[in-house]
């Protein structure tokens, strides 16, 4: 076996050993720079940025804005679309919130028939409609406090 | 009723299981460890070993099934973690029948090739008895005086076996068996299970002075009581890696635990002082420190038990395999006493080099990644200590060890995980890496989704 060979088979397997490190690397990009797709994967930015892509004009009575009333994030405003809102610690919700109390996909609320209904996603301390805890999915009436945690929000028109 | 079909999936993506990615990452595992015996072959006679198939086949055979067992009973698991140990596993395997061939006393391939499916065998065992981890923190206590048992267990008379000056061998009948490296796992266990309990006085008690919380000195208990532990263990058994090891891990959670930093300096201070009070009293302990400071010492060099000589020519190897190594095959692995178990990462470093050794380390640093990962994304106290615990724990061992052969810190007796030869070190890590599994499944898997669509369902009514 000639050295040249040698040297090449040497080199060709270090190359190897990386490329099996990097093709590792490659299976879990995900977790350091968050999915390829979606390019709204980063939905935190929406309070800021007005939602250019209100579709229709909502009916009367119908809420427009999630205000958040209570909490570290006071003050915080969400223009509803027709998307469903996530709520929880989970980088990816639409509200994120930094709170011990919180799960990480703690609730979400969706529009349907013209209403938004907030529905708790398993969430270990409870979502409170009001006064009451929430254990199905049901519709939010506007002006009606919703505790997640330390945070209270509601519908506004 | 009106049905109410709800609300179309949320905008989050989900984990997914990723097969498909692990089965190609395991398939190129295992083709690069065939690859690497080829190339030991070509590198010391010119001809691709007849062992490749026979050792590569037997690697892919014992990995599939392994690869089966947790697609069956954990199929939402890390996708990495089992790739990444059959590429290390494999290497080891390499290296080892490649200074096998060489002639060291010691080594065998064969050996090694039968401890690692025994090693699949308890991974899948675990994975398959093991439905779900909590049930470990039911056991706290139990596997913390296992833990106690099994560290104390190489010092009784009948059945403890002393080797190259160190007490950590069992001896029943022909088998030998180190009962500190199961020892680690159940005492991390314990750990978790303990700090889960108590994480809150540990957290929250004490006062400010300067810029550090102080706990308070009844608090100390816990750190007082495993310090004492791993300086026995260290004077007694003369076994400073294991002692540098437990009492690192136990820092490391009660950091992990209470996000407390006064706990970490607490820690080393005690650790430092017990070892540099240890090192004045006991020889063994001193004769370290000296041949670290001092390998060139000729002195040191040529002293019969505890010299230099097996450090001085690891770092001789790596010197002489430089950026990009000697070849596989080509170093000169011989020179360097025990390179099959203590020492194989000077062998590596000889024969690939720092690139290759880099490498290496990439591999450990991603499983230790896959299982901070998983701690992270656990939904459970328990389960996040376990696996940072676990964690750290081979990360820990691997750094004491690499450390050690590089002259980074005193060398201390600790193998390689997976790429040393020796059976107990790989059943034990084959265990932790089923344990991660099994908690990475539990983390990675989907919550149950409540149930929506009440509206659709039928009352029959007689």
């Amino acid at each position: 076996m000639s050295e040249l060979a040698l040297l090449l088979i040497r080199l060709a397997f270090l190359a190897v050993l990386w490329f099996f490190v990097i093709a590792a690397v490659g299976v879990i990009r995900t977790d350091l720079f968050g999915p390829r797709t979606a390019p709204s994967a980063n939905p935190r930015k929406l309070p800021t940025k007005p939602a250019k892509n209100i579709p229709a004009k909502p009916k009367r009575g119908e809420p427009r804005q999630m205000v958040v009333t209570g909490g570290p994030l006071q003050g915080t405003i969400i223009n509803l679309t027709e998307q469903p809102i996530t709520i929880g610690r989970a980088t990816d919700s639409t509200l994120v919130l930094s709170d011990d109390y919180a799960s990480s996909r703690h609730a979400q609320l969706f529009p349907q028939d013209g209403q938004w209904i907030v529905e708790d996603l398993g969430s270990t301390n409870g979502t409170y409609l009001d006064r009451s805890k929430v254990t199905r999915p049901t519709p939010v009436p506007l002006g009606t406090p919703i505790r997640i945690g330390k945070t209270v929000i509601e519908l506004r028109k | 009723m009106t049905t109410a079909p709800v609300a179309e999936a949320p905008a989050v993506p989900m984990t997914a299981k990723r097969r498909g990615a692990q089965l190609i990452m395991l398939a190129f595992a295992i083709v690069v460890v065939m690859g690497a015996y080829a190339s030991v072959g070509l590198g010391i006679d010119g001809q691709i070993p007849s062992g490749t198939f026979t050792y590569g086949l037997g690697l892919a055979v014992l990995m599939f099934a392994a690869y089966g067992v947790l697609a069956k009973w954990a199929p939402w698991a890390d996708p990495l973690l089992l790739p990444l140990v059959t590429l290390l596993n494999g290497i080891g395997l390499v290296f080892i029948y490649r200074i096998e061939q060489t002639g060291q006393a010691g080594a065998s391939a064969t050996n090694q090739l039968m401890w690692t499916a025994l090693g699949v065998v308890m991974f899948s065992a675990t994975l398959i008895v093991l439905k779900d981890h909590r049930t470990l923190q039911r056991l706290t206590y139990t596997m913390g005086a296992l833990g106690l048992l099994l560290l104390i267990m190489p010092l009784l008379p009948v059945i403890g076996e002393d080797v190259n000056g160190a007490n950590i061998w069992i001896k029943i009948g022909p088998l030998t068996y180190q009962p500190a490296e199961m020892a680690k796992m159940a005492l991390v266990i314990f750990f978790a299970g303990y700090l889960v309990a108590k994480r809150d006085v540990l957290a929250l008690a004490g006062r400010r002075l300067f810029f550090i919380d102080l706990p308070r000195v009844r608090d100390l208990g816990p750190v007082l009581i495993t310090w004492g532990l791993s300086l026995g263990v260290l004077v007694l058994q003369k076994d400073l890696g294991s002692s540098l090891l437990v009492f690192g891990t136990f820092i490391a959670m009660l950091y992990i635990a209470t996000q407390r930093t006064s706990w970490v300096l607490i820690g080393v201070l005690l650790f430092v002082g017990g070892a540099v009070l240890a090192g004045q009293l006991f020889g063994h302990v001193q004769d370290r420190f000296e041949v670290w400071l001092d390998p060139g010492n000729p002195e040191f060099y040529s002293r019969e038990l505890g010299g230099s000589e097996q450090l001085m020519q690891g770092l001789f190897a790596m010197g002489s395999g430089g950026i990009l190594g000697t070849g596989l095959g080509q170093g000169f692995p011989r020179e360097i006493p025990l390179s099959f178990s203590d020492f194989i990462i000077a062998v590596v470093g000889e024969e690939l080099g720092l690139t290759g050794l880099m490498a290496i380390l990439m591999v450990y640093a991603l499983i230790v990644e896959r299982g901070l990962r998983t701690a992270l994304a656990a939904r459970d106290p328990f389960t996040k200590l376990l696996a940072g615990g676990l964690s750290f724990l081979l990360a820990w061992q691997v750094f004491i060890i690499v450390g050690g052969v590089t002259r980074l810190i005193p060398l201390t007796g600790l193998v390689t995980p997976f790429l040393s030869a020796g059976g107990s070190a790989l059943l034990t890590n084959w265990i932790l890496i089923a344990l991660l599994v099994r908690m990475s499944d539990a983390a990675r898997r989907p919550p149950p989704q409540a149930i929506q669509n009440e509206g659709l369902t039928q009352v029959f009514t007689r």
